[in-house]
């Protein structure tokens, strides 16, 4: 089961200002192990962040992105109280949605 | 891979025995190692410096915060041969309390009679009241690739659970007193093929290793570091560590035995590295290089 992640979201200057850190290996494929073999791949293919049901962030990760990474956007609307889902998949069809609320 | 890693494990023991060399010297012509160590020290600190200003920046965005929240999911998720979560574990603040736990250990529990640092105690829980064995806790007890154990994400939730309080590590049982004495007898043992203590590389200020700074843990002033730096999320292979393991590979640096997992030597050391850094304010599990 894939770990749960970190999200903050508040509202500054008329928007919601997002921050995410999410728990994943994102392995690039290009590494090799102690005993020489390929460590296969493994990395986040896409992030999405839904507010209200609507998109507000869709983003197609590959394997530059570092491990445990961490993302922050802001999107315009949204108050206080309001819930901010945000869901990963990667490249194994694993998947993994948290929500948090805006404050 | 492989190669690289060792090179570089060669060049800090390299660089380890200069550091012993140098307090060698100290002990003779002091005037002249004084002044080749200021020299050696300008730019090392500077860029100790920037690391701060980076660790403040990732402060609200640290990966630390990950292995929280995956320590709070163990420690409410009903686990082990027992089914049970750790909500009746005791941490020396009554049974299920985590808030202001970890800067008032390691403390002494009468259940177990011995006194016993977070992560000792949070085994204990996990032994007596899940049901898990303590020989397989100990197999792979430190984190690597893309393991992290299972106590080094509870004792971080633990941990995040005193940020911003003050350290007071108890020395009121007869026992906890006898912890730190053991403790600063262990932490000035020299022993191993280079004659090492705790002593040679952290009993003075100013030292360090590479652009490593070496606190000096026998100051009340420095002693705040060995507690603030451990759990950490250590950026190089992205992994999480507890003090456990950090006093365990100062062991293995050290050329001593290696103590067994969550032994008594280390709670006693970690008594007397706590109880040096009382009355300092706990930050929380952070980042480190």
């Amino acid at each position: 089961m894939a770990d749960p992640m970190r999200i903050r979201a508040t509202a500054k200057d008329g928007g919601i200002n997002v921050k995410i850190l999410m728990a994943h290996e994102m392995e690039t494929g290009q590494r090799k192990d102690s005993a020489g073999k390929p460590i296969p791949a493994h990395f986040i293919t896409h992030v999405s962040a839904m507010w209200q049901g609507k998109e507000v962030l869709s983003a197609n990760w590959g394997p530059a992105i570092a491990k445990n990474p961490f993302l922050e956007f802001n999107f315009k609307g949204g108050k206080k109280g309001e819930k901010i889902q945000v869901t990963w998949t990667d490249n194994k069809g694993e998947k993994r949605t948290d929500e948090a609320s805006i404050n | 891979m492989t190669s690289i890693k060792l090179r570089a494990v060669v060049a800090l023991f390299g660089l380890a025995l200069v550091c012993a060399a140098q307090a060698q010297q100290a002990a003779a012509p002091k005037k002249a190692a004084t002044q080749t160590k200021k020299a050696a020290n300008s730019s090392p600190s500077a860029i100790a410096a920037e690391f701060e200003k980076f660790r403040d920046i990732m402060e609200d965005a640290s990966p630390a915060e990950l292995f929280e929240a995956k320590g709070e999911e163990l420690w409410k998720m009903k686990r082990g041969p027992k089914n049970a979560s750790l909500e009746q574990c005791d941490l020396g603040q009554g049974r299920g309390v985590v808030k202001g736990a970890y800067v008032r250990m390691p403390r002494y529990f009468a259940d177990a009679d011995q006194v016993m640092d977070a992560e000792r105690r949070i085994v204990y829980c996990m032994v007596t009241l899940q049901g898990f064995k303590e020989a397989d806790l100990a197999k792979k007890p430190f984190s690597s690739g893309s393991h992290t154990p299972d106590p080094v994400s509870l004792v971080t939730y633990v941990a995040a659970n005193s940020r911003g309080m003050k350290i007071a590590v108890p020395q009121k049982h007869p026992r906890e007193r006898e912890a730190f004495n053991v403790g600063k007898e262990i932490f000035n043992y020299r022993a191993g093929p280079w004659d090492f203590s705790c002593d040679t590389c952290h009993g003075e200020s100013g030292l360090r290793i590479r652009t490593q700074d070496l606190p000096n843990l026998t100051s009340k002033k420095e002693a705040i570091a060995a507690f603030q730096s451990w759990p950490g999320y250590r950026m190089t292979g992205g992994l999480m560590h507890s003090l456990q393991w950090r006093l365990n590979d100062c062991f293995r640096q050290q050329r001593f035995p290696e103590p067994g997992y969550v032994s008594e030597t280390i709670s006693d050391l970690m008594t007397y590295l706590g109880v040096n850094a009382n009355g300092h304010v706990y930050k929380g599990p952070g980042i480190k290089r």
